[in-house]
């Protein structure tokens, strides 16, 4: 933030760079060859590789999550046995979170848009941000082999003791979740040093985009958070492989101590999960409507807010597991005050749009079934911290439906405008507009019938993890089925359109939505360096009144450090700019 | 809005369960009010806002602290009511009353046992009077359990190393549905039990004969009886088909092949061990996964239950 004390200035020299449409030679094409994909230290690229893995992963649960639905169609057995089922709800479970949604925004959005946004050439280190990308696949390799050595039937939380005495692949599997922790501990710290040291002249904390903010605050989360869960893990093994007595009280452990050491880690992975789709949002919000962020400090200042009060909330997941009165008091408390600085960005983003001039594009359109469906999630959040109510609702379906409303119609539908929205600038091609409008539909459409449904269940008492139920729950998990099925055509067809504009799309301006935010103002896609000058920014991210010559402003003098500089548009009529 | 709600709870059926819903459905109309309001904003605006031309101008608004105001405390002081509401009624369930009826709850994969004040002990049915307190005394002989019943809005977790407890007081006579809501492996969805809401006169006479009541039948209807009261028909089936444990169809004088990679001959001695101590001798295929029901069966009922396997050929 600006201070009032006298700085010195440095008077710097700038000139307009329009960016260089349809560019011949970009990053996808400067190095070929597999090896040079491998072996690349380049952000972008690495961004692309965690994207592929995080949608094979996503397509791997997805399947699995309609197997489970095709299950319970009946409610005794329909086609798999109760160990089979137990299995595949853990994995469904713990490769949604552990290998999709915690790396999705983050390690593949995030790494590719945020030193675009700041003007960077990279991240701040480039050789371990591959490095965080080769440890998230050996701890893929891990969790595989563990389902082809035994599988694991615990569910995601691994409560002991049935973790530490059940049969199958435990070890590896906590294992395989413990080595993926320390991608995710690099990630966070790679984008909190790049973020701190390379913002280009004069990105100010007040002229950093939201999205930045958002990733700022996951990434904190990311390297406190973490190490928790490691350690956690780590005992879970210690006990297994070496009886050594932590939480099986067989072995004189304590059971709610893992719960307790579990949820302070996955309490604010949660918001790993959620803080960065904010961001996702602010931005969307602000290009398709035109105008500038309404409360830009509040939106900014929420999400680190929430990744600090994300900390202190964890035992609202334990509310009936015999912790003491007072305890789910405090925890009862904290939660609420969460979801305040929620509301707030809710709101916020509403205002946006106010008066606004809205283009309901395909990413503008997820952005709008986010705030819907986000809206319920935070609501049924609530009602889940009531205590008196949790006591009802806890390990039901209830929170089953709550969880996905927020992960899945918050997260997901973030990640899909993201996607939508930096497809352009990724692969310099544009999709069918009216196909992705289509699937977001058949999406929306979809996801309501599958867990609304779930809520009423879930209050009518239907427990979680049930392979059989009583017989008067068949009609709304047949109705869910039925929407989960719609759900994944939905999928399939952004699938198919995504993969023909790869193939066949058409080709994108470098800024096709006519943003002013400073990824915008390179070409489509990118040069292998992002820009070829280093860009000077003097107004916010969000400043749509402004004309769009003041953002794609750069240093004009010869020895910038990129080597070539073109000599056009020198039609700027600030040519100096402090730099603190 | 009240009908919502009644919509989506189960009947409520205890002194605590009235609290409870009127929250749940306070939340639900107030949750509602707000939703509907920001649909018809996100709507409204949509198509109001819509994009002319490209050459659109916006006006700069970047904050409005008093609306921002607004917007914060307002949902404040509703979160702080709903936290108070959910705490006075959470501190009735969590407090039971001193006169409370006490009856001890021991889960186990897959079974809920009750232990009465008279020493009677029933495997899957919760016997309890009506308009009077009852507070149950729980702990897991393995793994964690949760103990819930729908119908009266209460749930604990079941620990193997400490006791927890819950009471509620059931209004109307008739039974409800007991569920294990902590996952606990293989046969979790299966480990349920019924409540059966006696009047307080039909409850003194059924404790009072809930042990006599076995003494006409003949062995093999006792068995029979004590098979499925035991929950032990959760995991052995009765007509050869395979659950989580071997089915006792053709089982009495069949050679058992072990996991040891013995075989033992399945006889009197050999079912008796494996009701008492059944890691002993674990049957090929199976996991070491049965409680032991030392103190919950008798010699008598465990007589009777060989005799009963002994006629299912």
């Amino acid at each position: 933030m600006a201070t009032t004390e006298e700085t010195p200035t440095r008077k710097i020299q700038v000139k307009r760079f329009k960016p260089e449409e349809y560019p011949e030679k970009h990053y996808l094409n400067q190095e070929k060859g597999l090896w040079a994909w491998l072996t690349t230290v380049d952000h972008k690229k690495i961004g692309l590789m965690y994207l592929m893995s995080v949608a094979f992963f996503f397509l791997v649960g997805g399947v699995l999550a309609l197997l489970l639905r095709t299950e319970l169609l009946t409610p005794a057995r329909n086609f798999m046995t109760a160990d089979v089922y137990n299995q595949v709800f853990t994995l469904h479970g713990a490769i949604m979170i552990f290998f999709f949604l915690i790396p999705s925004v983050p390690a593949a959005l995030g790494n590719f848009v945020l030193p675009l946004q700041l003007g960077a050439k990279d991240v701040a280190f480039p050789r371990l941000n591959l490095a965080s990308f080769y440890i998230y696949v050996i701890g893929a390799l891990f969790t595989i082999t563990a389902i082809f050595t035994g599988g694991i039937d615990t569910g995601w939380t691994f409560y002991t003791p049935y973790s530490s005495t059940t049969g199958g692949s435990v070890a590896m599997m906590t294992l395989g979740v413990f080595i993926l922790g320390f991608s995710s501990i690099l990630t966070g710290l790679n984008f909190i040093v790049t973020i701190h040291k390379l913002r280009s002249p004069g990105i100010t904390w007040n002229k950093l985009p939201l999205n930045l903010w958002g990733l700022y605050a996951t990434s904190l989360i990311q390297i406190l958070a973490t190490p928790v869960l490691a350690i956690t893990l780590l005992l879970l093994t210690m006990e297994r492989v070496l009886s050594i007595g932590i939480f099986d009280p067989a072995l004189g452990g304590d059971p709610v101590l893992y719960q307790h050491f579990f949820w302070f880690y996955s309490h604010p992975a949660v918001y790993i999960m959620i803080v960065p789709g904010f961001g996702i949002v602010s931005e969307i919000i602000s290009t398709f409507s035109k105008k500038v962020i309404f409360g830009y400090w509040a939106i900014a200042l929420s999400s680190l807010a929430i990744a600090f009060i994300g900390f202190l909330v964890w035992g609202h997941h334990m509310f009936t597991a015999g912790q003491s009165s007072l305890a789910n008091m405090v925890f009862s408390f904290l939660t609420f005050l969460v979801g305040i600085p929620t509301g707030i960005k809710i709101f916020n983003w509403l205002a946006t749009m106010y008066k606004g001039s809205i283009d309901l594009k395909t990413p503008m359109v997820y952005i709008l079934v986010f705030l819907f469906l986000f809206t319920i999630g935070g609501f049924t959040g609530i009602m889940l911290g009531a205590l008196s109510v949790d006591v009802h609702l806890h390990d039901t379906y209830y929170v089953v439906a709550h969880f996905h409303y927020v992960m899945m119609g918050g997260m997901v539908m973030a990640f899909l405008g993201g996607l939508h929205y930096w497809w352009p600038k990724m692969f310099g091609k544009m999709y069918s507009e009216f196909w992705g409008k289509i699937a977001a539909g058949i999406i929306f459409v979809g996801f309501n019938m599958t867990f609304l449904p779930q809520f009423i269940m879930g209050s009518q008492g239907m427990p979680r993890r049930y392979y059989n139920y009583i017989d008067q729950f068949q009609a709304f998990h047949q109705f869910s089925t039925i929407g989960a099925y719609i759900m994944g055509v939905g999928f399939v067809i952004i699938a198919a359109y995504l993969l023909h504009s790869l193939l066949r799309g058409e080709k994108a301006s470098s800024n096709p939505w006519g943003s002013r935010a400073l990824e915008w103002q390179t070409s489509s896609p990118p040069d292998l360096h992002n820009f070829k000058h280093t860009p000077v920014i003097i107004n916010g991210p969000y400043d749509y009144h402004k004309p769009m010559s003041e953002f794609q402003l750069g240093i004009a003098t010869p020895h910038n450090g990129h080597g070539h500089h073109e000599e056009e548009g020198m039609d700027v009529a600030e040519t100096e700019k402090e730099k603190a | 809005m009240n009908s919502l709600s009644d919509f989506m709870l189960p009947p409520a059926k205890s002194t605590l369960a009235g609290q409870t819903d009127a929250l749940f459905n306070f939340i639900n109309v107030t949750s509602l009010i707000f939703l509907i309001g920001i649909t018809f904003a996100i709507i409204y605006f949509s198509w109001k806002y819509r994009r002319r031309s490209e050459n659109d101008v916006t006006p700069v608004i970047t904050h409005n602290n008093k609306l921002e105001i607004t917007w914060s405390v307002i949902p404040l002081i509703l979160v702080i009511i709903v936290f108070g509401w959910g705490f006075t009624g959470y501190m009735n369930k969590a407090t039971p009353p001193n006169d409370s009826y006490e009856i001890r709850v021991v889960g186990k994969s897959w079974l809920w046992e009750f232990h009465y004040p008279n020493g009677y002990v029933s495997v899957g049915e919760l016997h309890v009077p009506e308009d009077r307190p009852v507070k149950l005394v729980m702990s897991s002989t393995d793994v964690i359990h949760s103990f819930y019943i729908p119908d009266f809005r209460v749930k604990k977790d079941v620990l193997p190393n400490r006791y927890t407890s819950l009471w509620f007081e059931a209004t109307d006579p008739g039974e409800s549905v007991v569920f294990c809501t902590e996952y606990c492996g293989n046969a979790h969805s299966n480990m349920m039990a019924t409540t059966i809401v006696h009047t307080q006169e039909d409850f003194q006479s059924w404790l009072e004969t809930a042990g006599s009541a076995d003494e006409n039948l003949t062995p093999v209807e006792l068995g029979e009886q004590l098979t499925t009261r035991n929950a032990c028909t959760t995991c052995h089936s009765v007509d050869g088909s395979v659950l989580q444990g071997p089915s006792f169809q053709g089982l009495f004088g069949s050679e058992a092949p072990l996991e040891s990679g013995e075989t033992v001959s399945v006889d009197e001695n050999y079912i008796r061990e494996s009701i008492l101590e059944p890691q002993a001798k674990i049957h090929e295929g199976f996991q070491p996964v049965m409680p032991s029901y030392a103190g919950t069966l008798d010699d008598n009922q465990i007589n009777a239950i060989i005799e009963y396997i002994k006629t299912l050929d």
